[in-house]
């Protein structure tokens, strides 16, 4: 059977212009991974997240610290970055309980235009880039409006068409196999294939976490900052056990999201960037069936 | 104008202007493009119309327990106000102090601290909570704004009350240290927990935390909560005060509306 009779028989969208010279072993079959709505709410997610981080840390520096409760702690922080002299020169620290990190040039202590300056995060990674809490928090409730409008988006329709159910839920099989997958995923052998064709468990686990459980939580605990909306809704600080505590958990939710974004991109990058692009933009998604296996 | 009319379709627009302009011009340049500025402002009136829509007019803040009052309260803004006139009062213990309510009222007044405290009186333990995020909880003992405004009687065009202050902030600008004022709308005023505090933890208010009266409006940020007050106007608008957006912090950047 010639590669294009091969192509023809397979069920799915096949293009043999995309089959480079010399690798014909593989065959390119495309199947449509991503809905339109996952896209577009996937890649506003990633607008939204970027500049709420970046404000979110312009907001953060106006008071570096963390606490817990409904009071804050000005004397021993539980967590705190700042700066102080060693020495006759200035440090940067972040001092997490009773241990203290040097972080002179990123956290406490960075160089704004030019010059060292006492700022919990450094000018890089906030915005706007000076001290201005007030453009930051109009720039993070922007896009706090835009993030919650199209998180709501996706969450109805997630649920409404059992997107959740089928791609968020491992099924009984991917359980029994789990161990398996975790060492596959370990060695970074990505699944081919038939397996490609829907997420593995692991994935499904960690979306599941991250879209239903960590995203949720950094807006129910954002809520729970304001003094206004916890007049409305009292609960909010009962479940927080306080402003501050909700603070923190804004903040390590947020930490949460950045791990998960490292861990998602170099995921991406070493499982076929332009693949993975590709049906994050168009929805098709190749499998990369082996020959052999199919037709 | 603060009070500008929040529709779908400035959010909408907005939204999408803000986009652009966050992506487009490079971040740093937001505040000084006019469009991009429009939307981070009509983003503040959502979140007021949002918070409106949500909050009825007499849900209260959380009031805490005794002993959960901070042991230090943290003092920031003005500590110690430099206007002569203020610091002759304070020498005194604020004998000679008078608070003015004027603007659009039906009977102007003029109230010693003693009528103040034969006034009405609440008492409230709550939790301050300050735009850079530290929060304290301090007992206040106050008069409600709304007896104020209803023994000066205020007339159907007023919206907005008015705080001016004895405190200035030295801000470096060359015509001199800027006089502080605040204002708030007549909702937050008529609510039950808005007083005009002269007593912290039972005892008359430090000069550090606005003797000899303040404003505690709980439901929201900080610094709406304005202290040293010595005239509270009622007003249409707030336009032709200061920079024309409501209060001092407003000037400087931050939100009129400050429930979050």
């Amino acid at each position: 059977m010639s590669l294009a009779e091969a192509e023809r028989d397979d069920p799915v969208v096949s293009n043999d212009d995309a089959v480079p010279k010399g690798k014909e072993q593989h065959l390119v079959t495309l199947v449509k991974r991503h809905s339109v709505v996952v896209r577009v709410t996937h890649w506003i997610t990633v607008l939204c997240l970027t500049m709420l981080l970046m404000s979110g840390l312009q907001i953060f520096n106006a008071r570096p610290q963390l606490d817990f409760g409904n009071k804050t702690d000005f004397d021993h922080p539980p967590v705190a970055i700042d700066s102080d002299k060693v020495d006759g020169k200035a440090r940067g620290y972040v001092r997490i309980g009773e241990h203290r990190f040097d972080t002179t040039g990123v956290l406490g202590l960075s160089d704004f235009e030019g010059k060292p300056t006492e700022r919990a995060f450094p000018s890089w990674a906030t915005l706007p880039g000076e001290q201005d809490l007030g453009t930051g928090r109009a720039i993070h409730f922007v896009f706090a409006w835009l993030f919650v409008a199209n998180g709501l988006v996706y969450l109805v329709w997630g649920f409404a068409t059992r997107h959740f159910r089928r791609d968020f839920v491992p099924s009984r099989f991917q359980w029994r196999h789990i161990g398996g997958e975790i060492l596959d995923h370990a060695r970074l052998r990505f699944p081919k294939g038939e397996k490609a064709r829907q997420y593995n468990a692991i994935q499904k686990i960690t979306y599941f976490l991250v879209a239903l459980v960590l995203l949720p939580l950094l807006v129910v605990a954002g809520w729970t900052m304001s003094p206004g909306l916890d007049a409305a809704f009292p609960f909010l600080l009962h479940i927080f056990g306080g402003r501050q505590t909700a603070r923190s958990v804004h903040f390590f939710a947020a930490f949460g999201v950045v791990l998960f974004v490292l861990v998602h991109v170099a995921l991406v990058l070493l499982s076929g960037l332009f693949n993975n692009m590709r049906s994050m933009i168009s929805g098709w998604y190749d499998i990369g069936q082996e020959r052999g296996t199919h037709g | 104008m603060v009070d500008r009319p929040t529709t779908r379709r400035t959010i909408l627009t907005g939204g999408a202007t803000a986009i652009a302009a966050l992506g487009l011009a490079g971040c740093e340049k937001i505040t000084n493009n006019p469009l991009a500025r429009q939307v981070l402002d009509g983003v503040g009136g959502l979140n007021r119309k949002a918070q409106e829509a949500i909050l009825g007019s007499e849900q209260l803040a959380p009031e805490y327990e005794l002993s959960d009052v901070s042991t230090m309260f943290y003092a920031n803004g003005s500590t110690d106000p430099d206007d002569e006139r203020y610091k002759a009062m304070a020498a005194k213990g604020f004998d000679t102090y008078k608070l003015v309510v004027d603007g659009l009222v039906e009977r102007p007044l003029e109230l010693t601290m003693a009528e103040l405290r034969a006034m009405p009186v609440r008492t409230q333990i709550t939790r301050h909570d300050c735009v850079e995020g530290w929060s304290c909880i301090g007992q206040w003992t106050g008069t409600p704004l709304q007896g104020v405004l209803d023994r000066a009687g205020v007339k159907a065009t007023a919206r907005y009350v008015v705080f001016h202050c004895f405190d200035t902030m030295d801000d470096g600008d060359p015509s001199g240290p800027t006089p502080f004022y605040g204002s708030v709308d007549l909702l937050a005023a008529r609510h039950p927990q808005t007083i005009l505090a002269y007593d912290m933890g039972g005892k008359p208010l430090e000069v550090k935390y606005g003797a000899p009266l303040r404003l505690r409006v709980e439901r929201q940020l900080g610094y709406k909560m304005t202290k040293y007050i010595k005239r509270i106007q009622l007003m249409e608008d707030f336009k032709d005060i200061g920079q024309g957006k409501g209060g001092y912090w407003e000037d400087s950047g931050y939100q009129w509306y400050a429930g979050i």
